[in-house]
This record gives C-alpha cells, structure tokens and sequence, in this order.
C-alpha cells in the first residue's frame, strides 16, 4: 500500500477533508477522554496517550437500542444501524485496534451480531503509532506493539512536525487519498521505523503468556485467587474500560407506549451477573468472579476462539482503586502449584 | 431457525392454550402450549428435544426455557413455566387468546440419533421434567427405533407433580413408570422417599441403556451418584444445566461454565463432559 506525509499544523485541515465520513477522534469530555464524533476539525489533537474509555463503545455503545415496540402491539421495529456513511476513526492506538480482531470474533461466532458488523465494516481505522508507551503498557507480549498494524487500514506516526502515513488497505489508501495527502519519502519511512524500535525498548512490563491458558484450569481451586480478590472492591472498572470486555445485559425500557429493548455494559465482577432467580448464585465472591475475569481472558477464550482477550493496553492495572495488577496475577498463576481439578 | 440476519429480534406467538400444572400460588407451574402468529415461521422452524427457547413478554423481557414439547408434536410449542420472579410472573399472569414472543430454537438437543437402538432411562424431579418430557414423547413416537423407555420421576407432594393425566398414559403404553413423592400422603400407593432414592429402590440396569436427568441441581448430584453405583459410566449419562442468560447465542458472557457457553454450547451434556469442567456445579 502507499506511504504518505503531511504537515502536522495542517491536521485541521486534514481532517476536515473528509466529507462523506464521519470522524471519530479522542476527545475531553469533562476529565474523560474517550472517541466522540468531530463536529470541529481544529479540536483534533495528537497530544494524548491514550483514552480513558477505550474506543469499543464505536463498535458497541454503552448502551444501544436492539428494536422497538409499542404497548399493546406486537409489532417489533428492529434499530441495526443505518451506516451508510463511512465512518473514520481517527488516532486509534494499535491496541484498541487489536482489540477489535479479537472481540469480532466473538460478535461474528455462529450468530453473526448485525448491530456490531455493520459498525465494524464500515468503519476505516486510521491507527496512531505510540511513541510514549505509559508504564503499565505490555502490548508486546500479547503479539501487539506501538506500531503493529493489526485491525487498521492506516498507521500514522507522529514525527514532531511531520506526519507519516502508512496505508495498509485499500480502505486506508481511498481515505489518505480522499484526505489529499502527498506521498511520504524514505526520510519519514525511516524516522517512523527509528520512533517504532525507540518506542519498543519503552516499554517496560511483560508476561510471558507461554502455558497459561493450559494451566489456568488446574487453579481453579487455588488460594492463590484470594490474595487479590480479597481487595476487588467488585467496582468493575477493570472490565467496562477494557478494549476486549465484552459482555451485555439486556434490558426493557417504556416511556409512555413506547418501548425498546435494549442491551448496555455488564460486567462479570457485578453478583447480579449471574445470579439465578431462585438466589443461587454460582459466582457469589470476589473469589469466583476474579477467577472467572481472568480465566475467561487467558483460558476460556483462547481454548475457543485461539487468541487471548487482552492487548495488554494497561487499562485495568492503570484505573483499579486498589491497585490489582492483572500482570501480577498472571505472574503468581504461573507459580501456583496445580493441583488436582475438583468436581463436585 | 429464527431471523438469521438479527438473532435478536423474537417472533410473536399465540397463546392457544394455557392451564397449571400445579396449584395456583407461590412457583406454581403453568403450561403454555402456543403458535406462530405467521404460522409460516413453520417452515423454517426445526428443534429437537433439549432446544431452549427464550420466551417472554414486549416492556418486561426475556428468559430462556427448554421447549418442552417434541418435534413429533406438530403444529405447536409447548413451554411449562415456574413462577419464580419478574418476567415468569408476568408470562404467568397471561391466558389462552394473549400473545408473548418466542427466539429459538437456541442451544444443543440431546444425541436422539446416537442414542438408536438403546434403553432411555428418564429420571425427573419437579420442574426438570419439563426438559424430559420432549425426549419421551420423541421416543414414544419412534418406538421402533429405541429399546426401553423407562420413567422416574418425582415432586415434594402428589399435587407438585407436573405432565400429571401424561404418566398415566405412558403406563397404560405399558411404559415402566415410577412416581415419587418426599413425604407421605394419605392414598399415595407408590413409592415416599427422594428420586435418587427411588432410583436405588428401582435399581435399572445399566445394560445398552442412556440416562437422562433433570432436576434441581441437589437431585441431579445424588441421581447421578446413584446412576454410577449402578454400573453407568459417565457417557451414558446426560443432564441439562442452566445458567442465568440474556442473549441466548454465546455473546452476552454470564452462562459459561468454563469454557462452554451453557446457552450455545448446552444445555445438554454428559457426565462425562461435566466431570472435566470444576465450575460445571457450581
């Protein structure tokens, strides 16, 4: 695909090329920043990590109507969004691209979620290379990293006054064009690669992943779970800011005759997520609901889907209140000893 | 099959007809026996014994049910339901003449095909008939394929009993029937005790035989116990589970047992596929 370049000052402009798209791209939103359609093109900035909420909530909103009803009638009007228009998420961090490989693989299992896919394919990613890594930051050992073109349609790097960019489908081709960029020269090729290599040796925490997934089962009745559950305050800000968490409620909603059913963010360390109506809960502490978090992540869903749920974007170890560190975890699991898995 | 471009969207039924299985009250269970609205959903709609279906009412919500009527009943779905919370309630409070929605078929079926040519033992308490009831009436329908049928069942008090005019029936096919009930009532001539212990007073033959249990999780435990002092080994064992859900298709993430979606990948399993998960009875 192309290599193309434009001058930073010109991102505005840029940006405001487009206008058979709409443009996501982080924004403040009171002390939160998270993917909001650009109404201004000059708010645009690259000046940030990365976003607090990570930009799933494009693919599937924090909450989102599934269809709607009226009192009385059985007439069911389905939502799925009408993308017609392309749309363009602008300075997504290779992370949260990665993400989006993985969770569709989840939406697009046995029955295909329209509401996710057509969000997802008419979406172009316009990924933005790191080159600040922040401290929690362990991409590289999921098969990520600060310029890993996984899920995108472009890479751009931010080279101080200039920007790369590094078109990697024809998706991304039609939008650098359609953005009128000029073609990149072997300077910029290679200060992209120098800023990616440079950018590799920041970042500092890893893990291993080699076994895990095989052994975590083995653990299941392991105390070693309780040294970091007994903390959880079940808050759940691990898994609503994850780029991977994926799981819904659904729920019925009526104002007057109207009515819709609807699905939003649930979350597994919640007790209301899996308790049964007769009260029998089979998750009912902290114990069993961090077991589930991170074995659904590094076990459950790699036996299922071959790839682990997590990017190692740091966002869970960064906004717990109690400092729970997933790479921790990760760490002890490998040392616990296995024993025998119990039945009942 | 349901929608396949949006697996969300339920199909409206009617309500043919709808009566208790037991005494109007606190978790009383009724039957729904119900059709399309467009009854050409009939074309496309195919499920075996052991299908679920999520079952509910527009402005309340949905829950997931097994259909507990066989395929080789044409011409309607039948749901038995316990009054338990919100949208059971509210499903309980409808009639013959009403609508509510169906999405399904959803989930496994049990091996009716691998099981040809075996004894099919039926072991049921309380409610967990209602998934049991699909896989007798699709034997009773295709006697010639299948050995045995056996069936035991069981409830608190003769009044709990569900399907209760259908056991008779069975009988008079000259099916092997065993009722049960946990204590003691006057006029009751059958066994008085728990199910896995009528199951060790009837003591079947594990010969060429599938057992196929459903209950509250404590009687599945015992029953299956009791079906391996008998000579069962874990394959010729199968039982359903549930799980709280919400999407039914192994999207919404709260039903798995380990790795396996109870929703998608289930209901229905062996015994030998659940003695290798430790969350499988949780």
């Amino acid at each position: 695909m192309g290599d193309y370049k434009f001058a930073k000052d010109k991102l505005a402009e840029v940006v405001g090329a487009l206008k058979d798209y709409e443009v996501f791209a982080p924004a403040a939103v009171g002390d939160v920043l998270r993917f909001k359609e650009v109404e201004d093109a000059s708010s645009v900035s690259f000046d940030f990590k990365n976003t607090n909420v990570p930009p799933k909530e494009l693919m599937f909103p924090e909450t989102e109507t599934l269809f709607k009803f009226r009192v009385g009638k059985t007439d069911i009007e389905p939502a799925v969004p009408d993308e017609s228009k392309k749309r363009l998420v602008f300075g997504i961090r290779p992370c949260d691209a990665m993400a989006y490989t993985i969770v569709e693989k989840l939406y697009s299992w046995d029955y295909p979620d329209p509401y996710f896919e057509k969000r997802r394919e008419s979406s172009v990613l316009f990924g933005l290379a790191c080159s600040e890594p922040v401290p929690n930051c362990f991409c590289t050992s999921l098969g990520g990293g600060p310029g890993s073109e996984q899920g995108l349609d472009a890479l751009m790097f931010d080279l101080g006054e200039t920007v790369y960019v590094k078109t990697i489908t024809d998706a991304g081709d039609t939008v650098a064009k359609a953005m009128g960029l000029e073609a990149a020269a072997d300077a910029e090729k290679k200060a992209a690669a120098a800023q990616e290599k440079d950018a590799l040796g920041k970042i500092k925490r890893s893990i291993d992943t080699e076994g895990i997934p095989e052994k975590l089962p083995s653990l299941y009745d392991h105390p070693f779970w309780e040294q970091f559950s007994d903390r959880c305050l079940s808050c759940g800000i691990c898994t609503f800011l994850c780029p991977t968490c994926h799981c819904f409620d659904i729920q019925d909603e009526m104002e007057a005759f109207d009515g819709r059913r609807a699905r939003m963010w649930d979350t597994c360390m919640f007790p209301e997520y899996t308790l049964h109506t007769s009260g029998h809960n089979p998750r009912p502490t902290r114990k069993e609901r961090t077991r589930n978090r991170i074995s659904h992540k590094y076990s459950y869903f790699p036996e299922k889907f071959d790839v682990i749920a997590c990017v190692g974007c740091g966002r869970c170890i960064n906004y717990c209140p109690v400092n729970i560190d997933i790479l921790d975890i990760l760490e002890k699991s490998k040392q616990a000893e296995a024993k025998e898995a119990k039945t009942a | 099959m349901m929608d396949e471009s949006n697996p969300y969207l339920p199909y409206i039924v009617n309500i043919e007809d709808a009566w208790y299985e037991t005494p109007v009250g606190d978790r009383a269970v009724k039957t729904f026996k119900v059709n399309f609205k467009d009854e050409k959903v009939w074309d496309t709609w195919s499920h075996k014994p052991g299908n679920c279906a999520m079952v509910g009412r527009l402005g309340i919500g949905e829950s997931m049910f097994c259909i507990s009527s066989s395929p080789t009943e044409e011409g309607y779905l039948r749901f038995s339901i316990m009054q338990a919370g919100k949208v059971t309630s509210a499903l309980h409070d409808l009639e013959a003449g009403d609508t509510m929605t169906v999405r399904g078929p959803l989930g496994n079926s049990f091996p009716m095909e691998e099981w040809e040519g075996k004894n099919i033992l039926s072991i049921g308490g309380g409610i967990g008939q209602a998934p049991l009831r699909p896989v007798i009436n699709y034997v009773r329908a295709n006697k010639d394929k299948y050995g045995n049928l056996s069936v035991l069942y069981g409830a608190r008090t003769s009044d709990l009993h569900c399907f209760k005019s259908e056991f008779q029936e069975y009988q008079e096919e000259g099916t092997e029937c065993h009722l049960a009930i946990d204590i003691e009532e006057e006029g009751w001539k059958n066994f008085v005790g728990f199910v896995p212990d009528l199951l060790l007073d009837v003591a079947p033959s594990p010969d060429n035989t599938i057992a196929v249990t459903c209950g509250p999780p404590i009687l599945i435990k015992f029953v299956t116990q009791g079906l391996e002092r008998l000579g069962f080994t874990a394959d010729q064992i199968y039982t359903t589970l549930e799980e709280r859900m919400k999407c039914g298709i192994g999207k919404c993430g709260r039903c798995n047992v380990g790795s396996l979606y109870v929703c998608k990948d289930g209901p229905v399993f062996s015994y030998a596929t659940l003695k290798e998960i430790p969350e499988a009875f949780a």
